[in-house]
């Protein structure tokens, strides 16, 4: 009897002690999530004040009339609209054009960036005489090429002027560095479709677009290459492994994780810029009342989260990752 | 082969610097690597590499050779076919009249004193948010993350209207369709915060201003590759989470703090859109992109080649914005390349 009690208060003691124990664990764990609520602080308060408000209220917006109170300027009146400003929208037909432009710029610049970043950043990556110097250069159109230069750059008819045909895409004709009709004579003998000719030559009249636009893409492929390790590149040689091979075997799995950041990233920027044609359209659209462009806002940006998820979707699948955690 | 000999140089008891090729000219440099590869195929290969380069650097560089060769040029140069990058006749007055005419002094202070807090603000809060999404579990750290790249993703001209209308009337936490009136806003009445810098400080004390959920991100990225145990000994010798991050984490983190400042501070000084938003009426701050839409009134001419010396004047504008952030760059540039290389910024 007396030995029964004595496991059960054992059992008890150890018990209390496990419980202690993890209390105490449980503690130290609540203690580090409150000390991590305290350094996330400034952004839930951002959101939950200010920047859910502004977002909802948008979306509210796009779904109803919006007037002053005559009587207090401060409030709003708002009534049902229901699809009302989507439907004139949609009937509206340069914004539809503009939306398919827009659309289009993407297709074409997107792909067009990528692989351009990720050649100059491997090139960046070696050792080469004057690295020092074009890194500078290169990362000269991150810090510029945004805002109120970006504008300038696109009204800029200096440039284009004085013979040296960096075009904006928009002129054409003379000032291109390459003519669609010599290049597609040039190819005319070989089986190469009409359509990829019409898209190179488009690529190499919009250069300093694309260059321009890939600084933040280059940064990041070159962080990316900076982080593969130098042993892999080494038991490749030793293997005799061709520079081709070891791009395509080791650095193109190794660098995909950021070739699916950069997309994401380049699909982005490609359609918040202010000179994509669509945002031009919404930011420039004087219509009646204001409602019907947050409408055409809220359509673009659904139509370009569409476009996230897919490529996301489809990229995520050949995405390589070293660890899995 | 020909076997390059490092120069070994003692510095103190303890320590020898070993220098390969710094001391050495370019050309010495050249000629030397020249003869250390291995055959003549490797040498075109890089000399093919520099020329490529070279040409896409001239890309990046040209427009802005050519607007600073514009900008120097009187009226008559610019409609003159025989002139393309060389002016003839030599003249500051855009600079001088942009100057004087556009107060570029005022809008000069204006957009330093605004992206100096902005940038400060916004470096500080991404440091802050990716530690904490870094190196705290804790619930709901995955959502926020979510959040952050929603933010990003959501393009700030698609709340325009919600965002002038919250700050011409500002309030916490107050949905403005619902009707009625928030809390400030039946204590204080009608805060009106527009033409102000408050509307910048709010956002970016947020954390929701334009681009930060990239600069948290990349903040996150790097705290990541921070080693915990540098954490846990400080935790052993008894300081606490916040002591820790301002002492260990913050001198560790300088040159991506950099990298994020830079483009803080640069991104907000060539910002449109917001100072556009904000910055409306009369009484509006003058701020570095009201420069570019004004012809100064002692430039304004009638001639023919009137809308190309317009563009001109524009370029010259736009060069006397870019002129202190290029300034800046070439003294940050190293640190900027250092801070992405070492966030290793991975999927």
């Amino acid at each position: 009897m007396t030995k029964d009690i004595n496991v059960a208060s054992n059992a008890s003691g150890s018990g209390a002690f496990f419980k202690k124990l993890f209390r105490r664990r449980a503690s130290l764990d609540a203690k580090k999530a409150r000390s991590g609520y305290m350094f996330v602080a400034p952004f839930i308060l951002g959101v939950l004040l200010i920047y859910l408000p502004i977002l909802i209220d948008s979306v509210w917006f796009s779904f109803s009339n919006v007037e002053f109170n005559p009587s207090d300027p401060s409030t709003l009146i708002l009534t049902n609209a229901g699809f009302e400003h989507y439907k004139s929208a949609l009937n509206n037909q340069s914004f539809i054009t503009a939306l398919l432009s827009g659309l289009q710029q993407l297709v074409f610049e997107v792909p067009a960036i990528i692989v351009f970043s990720l050649f100059i950043a491997v090139v960046l990556n070696q050792k080469m005489l004057g690295r020092a110097m074009f890194r500078a250069i290169f990362f000269v159109p991150v810090i510029i090429s945004t805002g109120i230069m970006e504008s300038i750059n696109d009204a800029d008819m200096m440039s284009g002027n004085s013979g040296e045909g960096i075009d904006d895409g928009t002129g054409g004709g003379a000032s291109d560095i390459v003519s669609v009709l010599d290049v597609q004579v040039l190819f005319s003998g070989m089986k190469i479709g009409g359509g990829l000719v019409g898209y190179v030559v488009d690529l190499v009249n919009n250069v300093y677009n694309i260059i321009n636009y890939s600084g933040v893409q280059m940064l990041i492929f070159l962080a990316g290459l900076q982080s593969i390790s130098p042993a892999i590149y080494e038991a490749c040689r030793i293997d005799g492994a061709s520079g081709w091979e070891t791009f395509w075997k080791v650095t193109f799995p190794m660098i995909s994780p950021m070739i699916l950041v950069n997309a994401v990233y380049t699909i982005i920027d490609s359609f918040t810029r202010t000179t994509n044609p669509a945002m031009y359209f919404i930011n420039n659209y004087n219509g009646p009342n204001e409602e019907v462009s947050i409408a055409m806002a809220w359509m673009y940006f659904i139509i370009v989260i569409i476009i996230i998820a897919v490529v996301g979707a489809i990229a995520s699948s050949f995405v390589f990752y070293q660890r899995r955690d | 082969m020909d076997q390059m000999k490092p120069v070994i140089t003692k510095e103190t008891k303890n320590k020898i610097s070993v220098d390969y090729e710094g001391k050495l000219s370019v050309k010495e440099r050249l000629t030397r690597k020249l003869k250390a590869s291995n055959t003549w195929m490797t040498a075109l290969v890089n000399a093919l590499k520099f020329i490529l380069m070279m040409g896409v650097s001239y890309v990046i560089l040209f427009p802005f050779f050519s607007k600073i060769a514009g900008s120097f040029m009187s009226k008559e140069d610019v409609v003159d076919a025989t002139v393309s990058l060389i002016p003839k006749n030599f003249t500051f007055e855009q600079y001088k009249w942009i100057a004087i005419d556009n107060n570029y002094l005022e809008a000069f202070i204006n957009t330093l004193l605004l992206s100096l807090v902005c940038a400060i603000l916004q470096t500080f809060v991404a440091c802050l948010v990716g530690y904490g999404l870094s190196k705290f579990k804790f619930k709901g750290n995955k959502l926020i993350m979510m959040i952050v790249i929603v933010t990003m993703i959501i393009p700030h001209s698609t709340l325009d209207v919600a965002m002038l209308r919250h700050f011409t009337s500002f309030d916490l936490g107050y949905i403005m369709s619902m009707g009625g009136k928030g809390l400030l806003g039946s204590i204080f009445g009608k805060i009106e915060l527009t033409n102000s810098f408050w509307p910048f400080v709010i956002l970016s004390i947020g954390g929701i201003a334009f681009k930060n959920g990239l600069y948290i991100y990349m903040m996150r990225q790097f705290f990541k590759g921070v080693p915990d145990e540098l954490e846990e000994s400080a935790y052993v010798d008894g300081s606490g989470t916040f002591r820790t991050f301002i002492q260990i984490i913050l001198p560790l983190s300088v040159p991506m703090m950099i990298t994020i400042f830079l483009f803080a501070f640069s991104w907000q000084w060539t910002d449109q859109f917001y100072t556009g938003l904000f910055f409306i009426g009369a009484e509006r701050p003058w701020v570095m992109p009201d420069l570019i839409y004004e012809i100064p009134i002692h430039l304004r001419t009638t001639y023919a080649g009137k809308a190309l010396y317009e563009n001109v004047i524009q370029n010259t504008a736009g060069i006397m914005i870019i002129a202190p952030l290029v300034i800046m760059y070439l003294f940050c540039q190293r640190y900027l390349v250092q801070g992405i290389e070492r966030s290793g910024i991975v999927g």
